[in-house]
This record gives C-alpha cells, sequence and structure tokens, in this order.
C-alpha cells in the first residue's frame, strides 16, 4: 500500500524513426497470429498444424481433434488475447490518467471491487456458473471503480493523481479486508472461488467470450478515439488545459473505458495482475509517448504475453495447469527486472 | 551583532552530565509522549480484563503486580492474565512499536510520507515462507513459523537490494521498480501453492497472512522484545542521518553525509524490524504507515522525536486494534489485521478530504 | 587559505559528455560566478568541483588535497554547497534547517554540543532571520527561504560556499538581497562564494571573478570589467548587444540589441563599441 509516484526518466524510443512504426505494428500483428496458432496446436493432446488449419477453416463436427479446438482451445485462446489486450490497454490509458508510471488497472480498486463482489456472490448464492462470476465480477468492479472515482474526484480541481491514489487504498483495503473476513470464516466459499482469484483462462467458452468481449472491443476502440487527447493530458493537466482540452470530460471517458476493459477482463478471467504494469512500459520504451501508438501496441503485446504465458501455464506441469497470472509473474518479472536495470540510471 | 534575546530553540538537549554524550528532541515530544503512554496503559489494562472470563479491573491490576496471591480465585485469575492475554497484549504492543518505527525509517529514506515497512518485498517474502511452511510442510508450529518468515523476508528485501545495486548506488527508483516486479513473482507463487493446497490448511494460511496474535506466547514476546531492544534504540541513534536525508541527497552529501551507506544501513534496520514484526503476527497492514504520518503532524519531523514517538503510538493503536478485534464478533475474533486495515481505510479518506482541494 | 583547483577535469552524466578537459582556478576570499547559456555545463561544473559528480578524468584539488580522497565530512567543513531549488520537510523549522548545517561537526555519540548551539545562533543573526526561527521553512516567502539555506551553509562554517542558481525563481527584491547578503558575507567573513548564475548582469555587479561558459567550454575567465565584451556576450550567448558601464557599480552592463524595437535613438545613445564610454542620457 504505498502512493510510488516516482517519474520515470524517458528515454528515446527503440523504433526510432516514424516511417517504422507501421510496419512493426504489422509485424507484432503477424507475431500474434503466429503464437496464436501455436497456442492452439498445443495441450494435453497434441494436435498438427495440417489439423488446425483444417478444424478452422474446413470444419468437420465429427472429427474429435476439431471439436476440442472449435470449443476448447480456440475460445480458450481467444479469451487469453483479449483478456490481454483489454489488460494492457487499461493500464497504459491508467498510467497516462495519472501520470504514475506504477499504476495499474488495480489502482482504481477495480481488482479488489470484484473479488469482493465474487466472494459476496458465492456466499450468498451459493454455487454459480461461471457467467455469474462474470456478472458479480463485472459490477462489482464497476461500481468500485465509480466509488474511487468520484472520491479521487471531491473538492476543487477535479480528479487528481493523488486523490485517485489514496482513494484507491482506500477503497481497495476497506474490501480485502471484508473479503478476508469471509473468507477466513467461511470454508466452502473459499474454496469455490480459490481457483477464480488465482486468475485462470481454463473453461472459458465462447458463450461466456461472447457475452464479454463487445464490451473490451468497444474500449478498446474508444480509447483509439481519445488516443490524441490521453497524450496530452498525460504531458500535465495545465498544459492540456492550456491547450483547449476539456479535462474532466477526458479523464471521465478514459475512466470509463478503464472499467470497460479492466472491468470486462475481470469478469472474464478473474483478477489479473501484472499485464497492465509492464506491456505499457515495454511499448513506451519501443514506439515512445504518442498514444496514438501505445494503444494498438500494447493490445498486440498484451495479447502475446497472455497467449505465451498461458501455454507455458498449460504445459509446465502437465496434464495439471496453473493459472495464467503465475505464469505472467514468473516470464515478466525477470523482464521487468532486466528493463529496471538498464533503462533506471540514476 | 543585535543585543536582541537569542531565540528559544524548538527542541530540548539531552545532556548527560559529564558524559560527551548529547540527544536533542523536539520540545513538543516529552508532553505527547507521556499522553500516548497514559493511554496504552489504560486501554492495556482494560484488553486485559476484556474476555469470556470474567474479571474486574481491580482484579487485573492486582493480579498484574502479583499482590492478591491469597484470593482463591488466584490461579484462575493467573492463568488468564499471565498465560492467555498479556502475552499477545504485550505482543500487540512490540508488534506495534517494531511496525511504526520501520515505518518512520522507510518514510523517512524515501521522503514519501505514503512509504510502508513492506516497501522491500519483507511481506510477500515472509507469506512465502509462511504458506510454504503451512500448506506444504503441512506444520503450524509457532516455533518455526516466525523463524522462516524472518528468514524469507530477509532473504527477499537483500535479493531486491542486491538487484537494484548498480554502478554503485541502489536508486530508490531502481528499488520500488524491482520490489513491484520480486513481490509479484512471490505473490504469484503464494497463490499457486494455495491453490492446490488442503483447504483447511489453505484457510490457517490465510489467517496467518491477515495478521493475528491469537494464541501466542511468551516466547514471542521475548523474541521480538529482544530484537526491539537492540534495533530501536539503533534507529534513535540514526535519527540526525534521517533528518539530513531528508534535505535532499546533494544538500546531504554537501554536508558531509555518506549518503548510500547511511541509506543501507537505515534500511537495513528499517527491513529487520518488520521481517521481526511479521515473523511473529504475520502481515499486519496500516500501522507501519499511519503511526509516523499522524505522529509527524503531533511532534514536527525531526526523527530523534518523532522516532519514539511515533513507536508508542503505533504500539497503542496495535493494542487497540488487537481489543476490537476482539470484540467486534465476540466470542471470535478478527485478525488483527483485518482490524488494522478497516481502521487505516477511514485514516485515508480522512487525508483524501483534507487533500481535496490540493 | 584554501584554494579550489580544477585539473583536466572531464564531466559527463551516463554517455553524454558535457565538460571537456576543462581547468579553472578558484580564487580564495573572492566571489566567483558562473556563466553561460542552458546546456553549458555550468551546474555540471559546480557539481563536478563539490565532489557531487564523479569526473570522468582529472581532477579537483583542494588546497593540496584532492577532494575524492579525503573523508566526505573533511570536505563539508572546508566546502559547502547550497543546490538549487533546495526542498525542506513539511514541518520543518528555520532553527531546525540551520542546525542541520552543523552535521559535518557531529558524531553520532556527541550529537549536539554548546558550539553547535552558539554557531547555529550565529548564521541566523548573520542572515538576520532570527525572528523566524520558529516558523517552518514551508511557511516563508522565497527570499526569507533562500536566507534560511544560506544560514544553514553559514553553520556548516565552511570557507569555500558553492551554490547553484541561488536567484533563479526570485523576486527582483530578493535576488538583490540575496546577492547583498552574499557580498556581505565575502567581505566581512573572507568567504570564498563561487555561485553560477542565470543574469550576466548581475553576475558583473556581483562578482570579483567571472567564468563564462560554452559548450562544455570556457570562453573567458577574468574580472567582468577585463574580459565581458561584445563580442563575448554574442559568441557565448548568441546575442548581440551594447556594453556600457553601470551607473551605479562602475561595472559593465549589458544592454541586448532587440531588433524588433530598435529605433534610430539606439544609435544616437549608444554609437560606441567602447564599453568605457558613458552615453548620453534622455531625459527620462
Amino acid at each position: 500500500m504505498t502512493a510510488r509516484t516516482q517519474p520515470l526518466n524517458s528515454t528515446s524510443r527503440l523504433i526510432g524513426r516514424r516511417a517504422f512504426l507501421l510496419p512493426g505494428l504489422i509485424i507484432a500483428l503477424i507475431l500474434l497470429v503466429l503464437c496464436v496458432l501455436w497456442s492452439i496446436t498445443l495441450g494435453a493432446a497434441k494436435i498438427d498444424t495440417q489439423v488446425v488449419y483444417q478444424a478452422l477453416f474446413q470444419y468437420d463436427p465429427s472429427n474429435f481433434d476439431h471439436l476440442i479446438i472449435q470449443t476448447v482451445r480456440l475460445p480458450r485462446v481467444l479469451s487469453g488475447i483479449t483478456v490481454g489486450a483489454a489488460l494492457a490497454v487499461a493500464g497504459a490509458m491508467m498510467q497516462g490518467l495519472t501520470r504514475n508510471p506504477l499504476a495499474d488497472s488495480g489502482l482504481l480498486g477495480i481488482n479488489s471491487g470484484a473479488s469482493f463482489a465474487v466472494v459476496m456472490g458465492v456466499f450468498l448464492l451459493g454455487d454459480p456458473s461461471l457467467s455469474t462470476y462474470a456478472l458479480f465480477g463485472f459490477t462489482g468492479a464497476a461500481i468500485a471503480a465509480a466509488l474511487v472515482y468520484g472520491l479521487g474526484s471531491m473538492g476543487r480541481g477535479g480528479m487528481t493523481p493523488l486523490k485517485l491514489t489514496l482513494a484507491g487504498v482506500v477503497l481497495s483495503a476497506f474490501l480485502s479486508a471484508f473479503t478476508t473476513t469471509i473468507l477466513i470464516r467461511d470454508q466452502e466459499t473459499l474454496e469455490k472461488i480459490r481457483f477464480w482469484t488465482a486468475g485462470a483462462l481454463a473453461g472459458r467458452e465462447m458463450p461466456l467470450l461472447l457475452q464479454t468481449a463487445p464490451y473490451i472491443i468497444i474500449g478498446i476502440i474508444a480509447s483509439l478515439f481519445i488516443s490524441r487527447q490521453i497524450t496530452t493530458i498525460s504531458l500535465g493537466d495545465d498544459i492540456a488545459k492550456g491547450l483547449g482540452q476539456n479535462t474532466a470530460w477526458v479523464k471521465a471517458l478514459a475512466a470509463l473505458i478503464i472499467v470497460l476493459l479492466a472491468g470486462g477482463a475481470v469478469a472474464l478471467a478473474g483478477p489479473i495482475g501484472f499485464v497492465g504494469l509492464i506491456i505499457p512500459h515495454v511499448v513506451r520504451f519501443l514506439v515512445g509517448v504518442d498514444y496514438r501508438w501505445i494503444i494498438p501496441y500494447s493490445a498486440i503485446l498484451g495479447g502475446m504475453l497472455v497467449t505465451v504465458a498461458d501455454v507455458a501455464a498449460r504445459v509446465v506441469i502437465r496434464p495439471q495447469e496453473l493459472p495464467v497470472g503465475v505464469m505472467m509473474a514468473i516470464i515478466g518479472a525477470p523482464f521487468f527486472i532486466w528493463l529496471a536495470r538498464w533503462k533506471v540510471k540514476r | 551583532m543585535s543585543a536582541k534575546n537569542p531565540p528559544r530553540p524548538s527542541w530540548i538537549t539531552l545532556r548527560p552530565r559529564g558524559a560527551k554524550f548529547s540527544y536533542r528532541i523536539d520540545r513538543r515530544v516529552p508532553l505527547i509522549a507521556l499522553i500516548i503512554a497514559t493511554f496504552t496503559i489504560v486501554v492495556l489494562v482494560f484488553s486485559i480484563n476484556y474476555g469470556q472470563y470474567n474479571m474486574t479491573v481491580g482484579d487485573v491490576v492486582l493480579t498484574l503486580l502479583g499482590l492478591n496471591k491469597d484470593h482463591p480465585d488466584y490461579r484462575n485469575f493467573a492463568l488468564v492474565v499471565h498465560t492467555f492475554r498479556l502475552p499477545r497484549i504485550l505482543l500487540s504492543f512490540l508488534v506495534g512499536m517494531a511496525l511504526a518505527t520501520s515505518g518512520t525509517i522507510m518514510q523517512g529514506i524515501t521522503r514519501n510520507p505514503l512509504a510502508d515497512p513492506y516497501l522491500l518485498g519483507v511481506s510477500s517474502g515472509a507469506g512465502l515462507a509462511a504458506v510454504v511452511l503451512i500448506v506444504a510442510v503441512k506444520t503450524i508450529s509457532l516455533y518455526w513459523l516466525p523463524w522462516a518468515a524472518l528468514g524469507g523476508a530477509l532473504l527477499t528485501a537483500a535479493g531486491i537490494y542486491t538487484f537494484a545495486w548498480k554502478n554503485g548506488t541502489s536508486s530508490p527508483i531502481r528499488l520500488i521498480l524491482i520490489g513491484i516486479a520480486i513481490e509479484a513473482v512471490l505473490a504469484a507463487v503464494t497463490s499457486t501453492i494455495l491453490l492446490f493446497g488442503q483447504i483447511n490448511d489453505v484457510q490457517q494460511a490465510y489467517v496467518w497472512l491477515a495478521g493475528s496474535v491469537y494464541g501466542r506466547n511468551w516466547e514471542h514476546v521475548y523474541a521480538i522484545g529482544g530484537w526491539l531492544l537492540i534495533f530501536l534504540p539503533a534507529a534513535m541513534l540514526m535519527a540526525r542521518q534521517l533528518n539530513t536525508l531528508g534535505l535532499g541527497e546533494d544538500t546531504a552529501k554537501g554536508l558531509g553525509q555518506r549518503v548510500e551507506w547511511q541509506r543501507g544501513v537505515l534500511l537495513f534496520i528499517s527491513v529487520t524490524l518488520a521481517a521481526v514484526a511479521v515473523s511473529v503476527s504475520g502481515t499486519i497492514g496500516f500501522i507501519g504507515l499511519i503511526a509516523p504520518h499522524i505522529t509527524r503532524r503531533l511532534v514536527g519531523p525531526s526523527h530523534e522525536g518523532l522516532i519514539p514517538a511515533s513507536a508508542l503510538f503505533g504500539g497503542a493503536l496495535l493494542v487497540l486494534a488487537d481489543l476490537v478485534g476482539r470484540w467486534v464478533i465476540a466470542p471470535s475474533e478478527l485478525p488483527i489485521g483485518v482490524v488494522t486495515a478497516m481502521i487505516g481505510a477511514p485514516y485515508f479518506m480522512y487525508l483524501l478530504y483534507r487533500n481535496r482541494n490540493a | 587559505m584554501t584554494q579550489l583547483n580544477a585539473a583536466h577535469l572531464s564531466l559527463s552524466y551516463d554517455n553524454t559528455h558535457i565538460i571537456h578537459d576543462l581547468s579553472v582556478t578558484i580564487p580564495t576570499h573572492k566571489i566567483t560566478a558562473l556563466v553561460g547559456p542552458n546546456g553549458c555545463g555550468k551546474s555540471t561544473l559546480l557539481r563536478g568541483i563539490s565532489r557531487l559528480l564523479k569526473p570522468r578524468r582529472g581532477n579537483v584539488v583542494l588546497d593540496t588535497h584532492d577532494i575524492w580522497s579525503m573523508p566526505t565530512k573533511e570536505l563539508a567543513k572546508r566546502l559547502g554547497i547550497l543546490p538549487q531549488g533546495p526542498v525542506a520537510p513539511e514541518g520543518l523549522t528555520v532553527h531546525e534547517l540551520v542546525a542541520q548545517g552543523r552535521y559535518p561537526h557531529q558524531s553520532w555519540l556527541q550529537q549536539w554540543s554548546p558550539e553547535d548551539e552558539r554557531i547555529t545562533l550565529e548564521a541566523l543573526e548573520i542572515t538576520d532571520i532570527a525572528a523566524f526561527a520558529d516558523r517552518p521553512v514551508d511557511t516563508l516567502s522565497g527570499g526569507q527561504r533562500q536566507r534560511a539555506w544560506i544560514a544553514m551553509t553559514l553553520a556548516q562554517d565552511s570557507d569555500l560556499i558553492l551554490l547553484d542558481e541561488p536567484t533563479t525563481f526570485l523576486d527582483l527584491a530578493y535576488q538583490i538581497d540575496v546577492l547583498n547578503l552574499l557580498h556581505d558575507l565575502n567581505v566581512e567573513r573572507g568567504k570564498t562564494i563561487v555561485m553560477v548564475l542565470h543574469d550576466l548582469n548581475q553576475a558583473c555587479r556581483y562578482a570579483d571573478f567571472l567564468v563564462a561558459l560554452c559548450g562544455g567550454e570556457i570562453r573567458a575567465q577574468g574580472a567582468p570589467s577585463e574580459v565581458v565584451t561584445e563580442d563575448l556576450v554574442n559568441s557565448v550567448f548568441g546575442v548581440e548587444s551594447r556594453i556600457m558601464q553601470d551607473p551605479i557599480t562602475d561595472t559593465p552592463l549589458i544592454i541586448p540589441i532587440s531588433h524588433r524595437r530598435k529605433t534610430n535613438l539606439t544609435e544616437t545613445v549608444l554609437p560606441s563599441r567602447e564599453m568605457n564610454l558613458m552615453p548620453e542620457r534622455e531625459t527620462a
């Protein structure tokens, strides 16, 4: 529980020439597609790339392999990239909004709000379906975010990074205290939700994906629309106002987008951390500070990280699975440490 | 030079006659410390008095002082007071002192009034070690647990510090970033273990992680007491260094301070205190953050007085939190860490309100 | 006599070289001003000679001792530095801040001696802020705050005082105030002062010794009246100017020529490029 509000020094971006940004994006997209295909071939039963191709484009319902691909693997992989893209873009938005390079969607109390709502739901309703988890999760996230945003906008000056951070800490602490209390006192609830709270992609099926994906897609498109404004606001409130921007509207809209993205991700896969934190850093290092490029790159790289992590999670202790959140931390942390050592000079 | 009266300094100097030693504390400190100490003793007595076994306050005081040995119920009194209640309440006090001191140092080093004692991964390192012990090795032995937690905390802090060290400096920014990364890994591994463990063990682990003083005995009190006896005075002697660090790295260097070295020593003291606290009572949050924060407003930022005052205040807060935890859902009890979170949240609300026009 | 000497100094931040092979001797008991455009390395030089920045090459010698091989406290007793824009912790009083200046003279056992007390009070008197001693530093005005920080370096009791842009962001009245104080410290107490200044005219007025930097090199060093010429101003600052004699202090007064509002009066009022000519002044 720390307000870690130290700004990082920005260094020049890796993709130096602007002309390379678009090709770079396309290359990233191609890499993502390759990751997806690779992911589909892996799993408890190994399936050939040829079969995968057939399953996708010449679907034969009576073929067992095709069935696995269409009903189990494809939805799972697609959920993965959806969640990854959503969290990465939400994290980038959060960092731009609060000008705090250590912010992620957890700052708005989204994860603790979702967890609390889900735990309450399980406690009261017994044994809900995955869809119900999603509904509670999203609602909890949205309400928590609204509360945090409201608290963080109290007083003159509207929403400022400091107030938002304090508000986020307040609500997260409060909600986690209640959540922990319930879990300590009711073992049944603990048993049921502990897999969900670890954040996982197992068992995510097409219907659930189709329910939550629209929110995320809308969120990403909307974020692209206001990407220019986010770039301006990330330079500072005064500068943005001086350039004539209506900062209050932009902040509110950005917060709404974050809720859609992060809330949608939590609803789909449970609370997953780390993506929203490290992907924006990596992307900023690659493409600089222009959000018109940060957002698409974040989406793609976020999707890739989750996909790769999910493959690792499925394979590493075959036939058991690790939650994807764990693998991401294990893969991402060494990379992040290396980045911190390299980039931070003083 | 004008013939004005020299200004009365805002501090008192403690200078024992004859010795070359001197120590300077803000003049508000003695009064505040007295108030806090009185408050603590009162809460202490009431806390010992509260519980399932009924005793009057008089009985409690007499038992503590050992003056009612000829009372017919003395054996019961002694059992309840000296074996059940006093250890855990005293432990709360000592843990509160340790956490508050650790937090004060952290806030002084990072010049950030919102820093907490767990900055260097102490809580996640101790937590992982504890969870491994509880769930994988299946022991909740209150003997091994603290050692494991201590080891985990210190190893993690050392690891983060080492990773952040480059070119002769442990830049605070690098420390924070790498701390986050390592904490994420440890938290991930911890939650995996919790995922696959037996549900009973997992629930135990959750209780430990939330922070609790249930069932603690005199061994724990002696353990943390011993560490505090050494490290609290050490922290107080380092107060001057903290003051100078607070002026900024360049100014501190200009005054001749060996900034890296002093910072390292202070980090060591802070981390050790936090690790010891976590090892005996789990990861209790907020005290290390709130105690120094509030005390600073009462006695000012000079650390000579701030460290002891906030230690007292932290101890008092935690004794109070323990009492609330035992009272609120009696006869069950709420873990002390949950209570501090519930105290902490409103305090942050208050901070928010105070800063609303900033 | 504490003389500060930099020889063949090369200073850089990471891989950006700011200063290369620079040598300068800071005259004792005098006020030295480092001037130059932004990025010329004046702050870097100050940090280099005060041990805040380790040189890649070259050395800095105080009397006969290399400053990097001295114990830090020893150096602090002889050289004090006030960085740019210092910030005091919230709630710290002026008296407490000035008392911090005694750090190099203290040890962890002997934390506050009667000597410390006396010198701190003296510093408060000299800088004329004894009346504010009990007030928090962050409640003072910019000028008073700067005086408090200077009082802290005074309490340090060093022969040399280095200041990085002590007048930037201050109101004019406070700028003059601070500069006058530094001047008094130099004249009445023999302190050697080295300061980075932004305002060239102020530098000319107050400095005995001027060092003009550009692109990490010294373009000129010496008494202002000797080295400040229109050519120098042009080559260092890129500004065309006329230089006249400051009517108050007899030092060079640099008047930039702005071609926007140039009138034919410029030619009549300042007809010559000679610095010593007194211009005819029109009635105000």
